[in-house]
């Protein structure tokens, strides 16, 4: 029986035409037109008539503009010289890019302007305390950054005003601050803006979030005024008006009025972004905090506030690179920012070629253009750190 | 010790009632307030005294004495103080208004040129984004006018414009159009065109909703708004005569001249404008959710009834608080025109009409009650569009 069966069994497999596999088979690849490098590429640049034009004329577009560019800011530049001659197209050199060697020579000038030479080592510190500043406060896993605080709002403050103008019974001749130039302007114009703006900014959210009319009506007034009218009105203002409405013995320097303007404009934007914040934090936390017996200002410094500007911090920085980019307009009511030194140098007999002044202003967007971009990469970080702490 | 149930409200020190604590407060601001106002008043009636300044707007009606470069009115050096203000606010709204329609323009491509999905498309949108937004816009505005606009070549070696205009370092020179009689039926069939393109809007709209038949609303409205006027043009003989520039040895004389200030100022408020807008429209259709597009497609609606009847509509919900924001600025940003040397308000008003009269007070006082009434009629404006397409909830 057994022998039958399993010759019958042998003679149905002999004769059985069709294969049945009897596990999965892995997936094929996909086709090599569809995947990998050429996939990709006919996906996202050639996929329709339309698309194929728009990257033909993308690669028109920067082929025309960054060969160029590298060129003439790298391989074409000249590095070095002494004056003009060294950026004059000559015979063996018939094209000519910028003329770093003209940055160069004046690099000192850009940074402190007229600062005398022998105290420039002032500078030198406060831009050292400056950084310091920034990374302790901007490093959130920084040790003790309610010391840096302390240090960033109140000690740096103080310390660089005495360092810089001087004080003349601790050996340090003053220095008037119409020698002051270039960088240094710039930083100091900025630090003063962001040092300021934040108390004053905050003050002005609550007093506009406040129950009492006269001092909410008085905030409103002052937030939408200066934000109503251009920063350079607001710069005229301070240095034309401001000394007709002090006693003249007073007669605010030149740097002084400006930074008046500055801090006045930047607190305005920034008590808009504050307020942004604390309508964002929700009412059980005012309720809560007043439950359980806390004054006004010990429910925001230790409830409100610390939460409000905590989600503002994206805000905040941007304001801050608004603010940094706008330092520039101070040049218009005749202080030697680093802007104006650049445009100053330009037009200096000594390095007259036709490249100086792209050369400067090149510079000038290379400067202004790391400063800016570091300032919002590092809101975005934050932005992405602080979303995660409310997802669920 | 109260007993129960009784209900006298507790007797507190008139020091801690929150509202006596605040009415003190309140009165302590406002003297504080009046003390500082009295005192920058008094302190400013000494000064101008002492230096001799006159106040008050008699200056008003002063001749001015001095020339601006560019006048949409009539203006010359025997005219007054508060002509030549006239004429700066007009140059100011002249720049701000091109400014505006151009950087719109401008923003919108390059805001949906960063959402394209060819990489390379959006990574240029992205860059240029990046880069404009991270530079002082007065860098840009020194850029445009010193090192691109002021190295053209000189007068002698203008560059030719076919069709007879001229661009050098004094600026660009083009013919002018100066109608001639019979021009006036061109603007009357114009007139005509308007009023027929919107008749037919408001009819098609009519028999949309009752038959639900379309019609061809954009075909009609160009052929009538563009092509009449077109065609009466040209029945009546072309009445316009060009005034060509003529170049002579040292200036050019005659056609349309555009300030090669002014043509920086527009070029760097429009790009730097643009940067933003761009990212106000990105925000904009990124907060539409896909389902409304997919619902679209899924109701039969092709692409591009999509995106103009679903997604835009939404999306400009979103986009136009940013854009009015932007808008103003751009605005407020024209003043950076006394940079370059546009004859801008700031620049004929605050700056040379200033230095003239000394009269600081009410000089700034004036610039700055301009810019906070175009501020104010914009954002009233806006608030009530916005509130007009404002979603409607229940």
């Amino acid at each position: 029986m057994d022998a039958t069966d399993t010759m019958a069994v042998e003679a149905r497999r002999a004769t059985q035409i069709a294969f049945v596999r009897s596990a999965t088979q892995d997936p094929l690849p996909p086709p090599l037109s569809q995947s990998g490098a050429i996939g990709w590429v006919r996906e996202h640049l050639f996929s329709t008539p339309l698309n194929i034009a728009l990257t033909l004329v993308s690669v028109g577009l920067i082929a025309w503009l960054v060969p160029p560019l590298i060129n003439y800011m790298i391989f074409d530049a000249v590095w070095s010289g002494e004056d003009r001659e060294a950026c004059l197209v000559t015979v063996e050199r018939p094209v000519v890019g910028a003329c770093w060697a003209f940055v160069r020579e004046r690099l000192a000038y850009f940074t402190y302007g007229f600062y005398p030479i022998g105290e420039r080592w002032r500078v030198d510190i406060f831009f050292a305390m400056l950084v310091i500043g920034i990374v302790w406060l901007a490093w959130l896993r920084a040790p003790r950054r309610d010391i840096g605080a302390v240090y960033f709002f109140v000690v740096m403050p103080v310390v660089s005003y005495i360092l810089l103008l001087g004080w003349p019974a601790i050996g340090l001749y003053k220095v008037e601050t119409s020698f002051w130039g270039g960088l240094l302007v710039t930083v100091v114009v900025a630090a003063v803006g962001i040092v300021v703006s934040l108390p004053i900014g905050i003050l002005l959210a609550l007093g506009r979030r406040s129950q009492m009319p006269a001092v909410r009506l008085f905030s409103v007034i002052v937030i939408e005024f200066v934000r109503g009218v251009p920063l350079i009105t607001v710069l005229f203002m301070a240095s034309v008006m401001l000394p007709l409405f002090v006693p003249d013995t007073w007669s605010p320097d030149k740097l002084l009025r400006a930074l008046v303007g500055v801090a006045l404009f930047t607190s305005a934007y920034m008590a808009e972004v504050v307020r942004a914040g604390l309508q964002a934090i929700p009412k059980g936390q005012y309720e809560g905090a007043m439950a359980v017996g806390l004054s006004y200002w010990q429910m925001m410094r230790l409830i409100i506030l610390p939460q409000a500007l905590r989600i503002t911090i994206p805000n905040i920085v941007n304001s801050y690179i608004a603010l940094f980019k706008d330092t520039t307009l101070v040049f218009i009511v005749g202080i030697f920012d680093f802007l104006r030194t650049i445009e100053a140098a330009r037009i200096d007999p000594k390095w007259a070629t036709p490249t100086t002044s792209t050369t400067g202003y090149a510079f000038a967007a290379v400067f202004y253009f790391i400063c800016c971009y570091l300032m919002s990469r590092y809101a975005r970080n934050m932005e992405a750190r602080l979303a995660t702490g409310h997802k669920r | 010790m109260s007993a129960v149930g009784d209900h006298r409200p507790p007797r507190v020190s008139p020091l801690n009632d929150p509202r006596v604590r605040s009415i003190a407060y309140q009165v302590l601001l406002c003297v504080v307030i009046l003390f500082l106002v009295w005192g920058a008043v008094d302190n400013a009636i000494d000064n101008l005294a002492k230096a001799r300044i006159a106040s008050g707007f008699g200056f008003w009606n002063a001749t001015a004495g001095f020339d601006i470069s560019q006048t949409l009115i009539e203006y010359s050096t025997v005219s007054t103080y508060g002509r030549a203000f006239w004429v700066g606010l007009l140059n100011t709204l002249l720049v701000a208004a091109l400014g505006i329609v151009f950087a719109t323009v401008l923003g919108f491509l390059i805001g949906i040129m960063r959402l394209s999905r060819n990489l390379l498309v959006s990574r240029l949108a992205a860059g240029y984004v990046e880069i404009v937004r991270n530079l002082p816009l007065l860098l840009q505005l020194l850029f445009w006018y010193n090192a691109v606009l002021k190295a053209l070549p000189e007068l002698r070696d203008s560059i030719l414009i076919p069709g007879g205009g001229f661009l050098n370092n004094r600026g660009l020179f083009l013919p002018q159009p100066v109608a001639e009689p019979g021009f006036g039926a061109v603007l009357a069939a114009f007139a005509v065109g308007i009023a027929g393109a919107l008749a037919f809007r408001i009819w098609a709209r009519r028999r949309q909703e009752r038959t639900g038949e379309q019609a061809p609303v954009l075909a009609v409205a160009l052929a009538l708004i563009v092509g009449l006027p077109l065609v009466v043009f040209l029945v009546a003989g072309a009445p316009v005569e060009f005034v060509y520039p003529d170049r002579g040895r040292f200036n050019i004389r005659g056609g349309i001249e555009v300030l090669p200030e002014f043509v920086a100022l527009l070029f760097g408020l429009v790009i730097y404008t643009a940067a933003f807008i761009a990212e106000a429209v990105r925000a904009g259709i990124m907060a539409v959710s896909h389902g409304q597009t997919e619902a679209a497609y899924s109701l039969g609606l092709r692409p591009g009834p999509t995106l103009r009847l679903v997604v835009i509509p939404q999306a400009m919900r979103v986009i136009i608080p940013p854009l009015t924001n932007q808008y103003l600025n751009l605005t407020k940003n024209s003043t950076l025109a006394v940079a370059i040397g546009y004859p801008d308000l700031v620049q004929v008003f605050t700056g040379t009409v200033l230095n003239q009269t000394g009269q600081a007070v009410e000089v700034v006082a004036v610039t700055m009650a301009v810019y906070l009434t175009i501020s104010l009629v914009t954002s009233l404006f806006m608030n009530w569009y916005n509130a007009r397409i404002a979603l409607v909830e229940r």
